[in-house]
């Protein structure tokens, strides 16, 4: 990974971080209404995955899903006008903060209903696998959604057809307030997918380059044809569920634990961490010593000051998207029909009927 | 008598139902260390214990089909499903397995389970969490199904529905959990599916069921004060219905306006307005008459999202077109 790379992988995560907290705020304030799900210190999953993916590869995701929309290259602007309900959001008002969808961007959308992401990248990889194209579809979804049917049947299938699906799970220990030992059986969620053969991996999601590095070689399988990759990401969310929930049934101590354990502080560590000398090279282990030695020549670093501008560049979009959002127009019931219509093509049928 | 909030009545009536029957436990998505999200099993579970108040993982088809199955022992499972817009995952175990086995059984299998869902449309939930449905449930023999609009009904209904031994849905609103109102716990209730007249009226009677009753009593209220009166009947029960007390309000005032939330194409006002027009069309002195959700999913967007259902206005509208033009509809 160069430095270049490094240094936007570490932008993104200070610009999601920024984004949902500029969220929660609009949210507290009345700007946003309905259920709004947030990602802070769940980071380094969207962003060492979808960094390690190509702008042809498609997307499938859930209601969490603002950072992956933000990561993906859909300006800030467009997704909090989107929360905001606005006609200039993503989904031109009609689609709210769960329903997030980009054509332009291969962005297949923010699904509500848990267990749904399965069958749409089941049938998008069906379809890129149909035109033997080298996509690969990015499917994501929570620990909790793995207990849906929709997911043993689409594992099935994708591993049956060898379908180009990443399956990644953003394993946050909750499912809403169930925790993971008091809602699955097997609760290292990675096992699940050997009974499809499916190869399976788990890292650790709260290090980007861990979850990078991971993404990188699952996709390097899928392009090469081995067929769905799986990947369970370990990781943590800090507030509630959704802003309706406070988290009240989370121990504090594992709460500071993640926190502790910050995927951004660990970001900004990495990218600072100081050119080493040749003692310090020559004091770590053997493998650590290779890994150091490559990481450290092929991307110097980043400095102090370099950071500190990015957090205040991020700032200054973040607070440029919540003015465009507060400041759009509204839709009106004239561009609720125009959407409507516009998905049920009513013209052509008609056409083809006659 | 006291008032309490929607959620509580459901919470008490839980709560009465499991002390006095041990067959009976709950099960579904939170419902226990959590407590439900909009709280109706709260406290449960500490009082209970898990193998009676039991959160399962996300598994709508599998804990509802896992509910007929015990029901089918003999125990009386209450099925949380979190929203109506998830019961479409077990519409496998409620049409297929819950709604067939007892009569595919010749009998054999009664089904003593009750299915809990919220419904309707909420504040800027998006399209994928503001439907009710009510209508594909309607079609399905062998499935009841209650609506309470009032506190009262919701302890009422919720405890009828635990005791019955047929399948039944007990479709909660939203925007209803936080509505306050008298429980009177000792009284005797009427039978689940009887309707009630809420308001008396001379000129149409409107019949509404859950949220839009209270919109309704709104409207009434507003066209009370410009000569228009209107009998305001509860379905409270939307399988079966209640014809006799809605034919019996049509015959005293000719007219009759029909209210539902849901999109009005192929609703639960088709059947009402098509049924009713069969039994009272020699009363009728003007067409019977929907106000309903257009047909269309719910925006997201909030002044979109009111204008795509009914409001107390519409209503209005539509009781005050209906007199003055004694009946045409444009
Ligand atoms: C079919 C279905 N059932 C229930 C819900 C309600 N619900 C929304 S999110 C959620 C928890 C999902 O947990 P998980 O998959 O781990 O994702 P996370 O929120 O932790 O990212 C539940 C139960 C839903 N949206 N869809």
């Amino acid at each position: 990974m160069d430095k270049t790379q490094m240094a936007a992988m570490l932008r993104d995560m200070l610009r999601a971080r920024a984004f949902e907290e500029a969220a929660a705020q609009a949210y507290a304030q009345g700007h946003i209404a309905g259920f709004l799900h947030l990602y802070p210190g769940e980071e380094a999953v969207a962003v060492g995955v979808l960094h390690a993916a190509e702008p042809g590869d498609y997307v499938v995701s859930t209601y969490r899903e603002h950072v992956h929309a933000l990561v993906r290259g859909i300006p800030a602007r467009q997704i909090m006008a989107e929360l905001h309900g606005k006609k200039t959001g993503i989904s031109g008002g009609m689609g709210g903060s769960m329903h997030l969808f980009d054509q332009d961007r291969r962005f297949l959308g923010g699904y509500a209903i848990v267990g749904e992401t399965f069958p749409i990248a089941l049938g998008a990889g069906y379809a890129v696998a149909y035109r033997k194209l080298p996509e690969a579809v990015l499917c994501f979804f929570g620990d909790g959604a793995v207990n849906q049917g929709t997911f043993h049947e689409s594992l099935n299938m994708a591993a049956l057809w060898k379908l180009p699906i990443f399956f990644i799970c953003e394993n946050n220990h909750y499912q809403i307030g169930t925790e993971i030992h008091r809602h699955s059986a097997i609760t290292e969620v990675y096992k699940r997918a050997c009974a499809y053969g499916i190869p399976a991996e788990k890292a650790d999601g709260m290090d980007v380059i861990a979850v990078h590095e991971a993404a990188a070689r699952a996709l390097v399988r899928i392009r090469a044809g081995e067929g769905p990759q799986f990947l369970e990401l370990e990781t943590y969310r800090y507030r509630g569920h959704s802003m309706a929930d406070s988290g009240s049934y989370r121990p504090n101590v594992e709460l500071n634990a993640y926190q502790a354990n910050d995927p951004i502080a660990a970001a900004v560590h990495e990218a600072e961490y100081p050119y080493p000398g040749i003692e310090a090279v020559a004091a770590a282990s053997a493998n650590s010593v290779t890994r150091f030695a490559d990481h450290c020549c092929q991307e110097g670093h980043l400095d102090d000051a370099t950071v500190e501008r990015m957090r205040r560049e991020v700032q200054e979009e973040v607070a440029d998207a919540v003015t465009f959002a507060e400041q759009s127009a509204a839709p009106d019931m004239e561009d609720a029909w125009k959407a409507f219509r516009s998905n049920r093509r009513f013209e052509t049928l008609m056409e083809v009927a006659r | 008598m006291s008032e309490m909030f929607y959620w509580q009545a459901l919470n008490r009536a839980m709560d009465a139902e499991m002390a006095a029957d041990e067959t009976v436990l709950t099960l579904g998505e939170d419902v226990g260390l959590y407590g439900g999200t909009y709280r109706v099993t709260e406290g449960l579970m500490a009082k209970y214990g898990e193998w009676r108040v039991r959160d399962t993982p996300i598994s709508e088809n599998s804990f509802t089909g896992l509910g007929v199955g015990a029901a089918m022992l003999g125990l009386r499972p209450v099925v949380e499903i979190m929203t109506i817009n998830f019961a479409l995952f077990a519409m496998d175990a409620i049409v297929n397995m819950a709604a067939k086995i007892p009569f595919m059984s010749g009998g054999q299998f009664p089904m003593p389970l009750t299915i809990r869902m919220p419904g309707g449309v909420a504040k800027q939930l998006g399209a994928q969490h503001s439907q009710r449905l009510e209508h594909m449930l309607m079609n399905v023999p062998g499935l009841r199904m209650a609506v309470p609009a009032t506190p009262q009904d919701a302890y009422w209904q919720l405890r009828q529905a635990i005791r019955s031994d047929d399948p039944v849905i007990v479709l909660e609103h939203e925007l209803l959990y936080f509505s306050k109102g008298g429980v009177d716990e000792m009284i005797s209730a009427p039978p689940i599916h009887q309707a009630l007249v809420r308001r008396q009226g001379r000129d149409i009677t409107c019949v509404a069921y859950s949220r839009m009753l209270p919109l309704a009593l709104q409207a009434a209220e507003a066209l009370a004060a410009e000569g228009i009166e209107l009998t305001v009947i509860d379905l409270r029960s939307l399988s079966p219905i209640d014809w006799d007390t809605c034919i019996a309000a049509v015959e005293q005032t000719h007219r009759c306006l029909i209210v539902e939330e849901d999109c009005r194409f192929a609703g639960a006002g088709a059947e009402l307005a098509a049924t009713l027009q069969e039994h009272c069309f020699y009363l009728l002195d003007a067409p019977i008459r929907r106000v309903a959700g257009m047909d269309i999913p719910t925006p997201f967007n909030g002044t979109l999202e009111a204008a795509s259902i009914p409001q107390a206005d519409d209503i209005v509208q539509a009781a005050r077109q209906m007199m003055a033009r004694n009946g045409a509809v444009r």
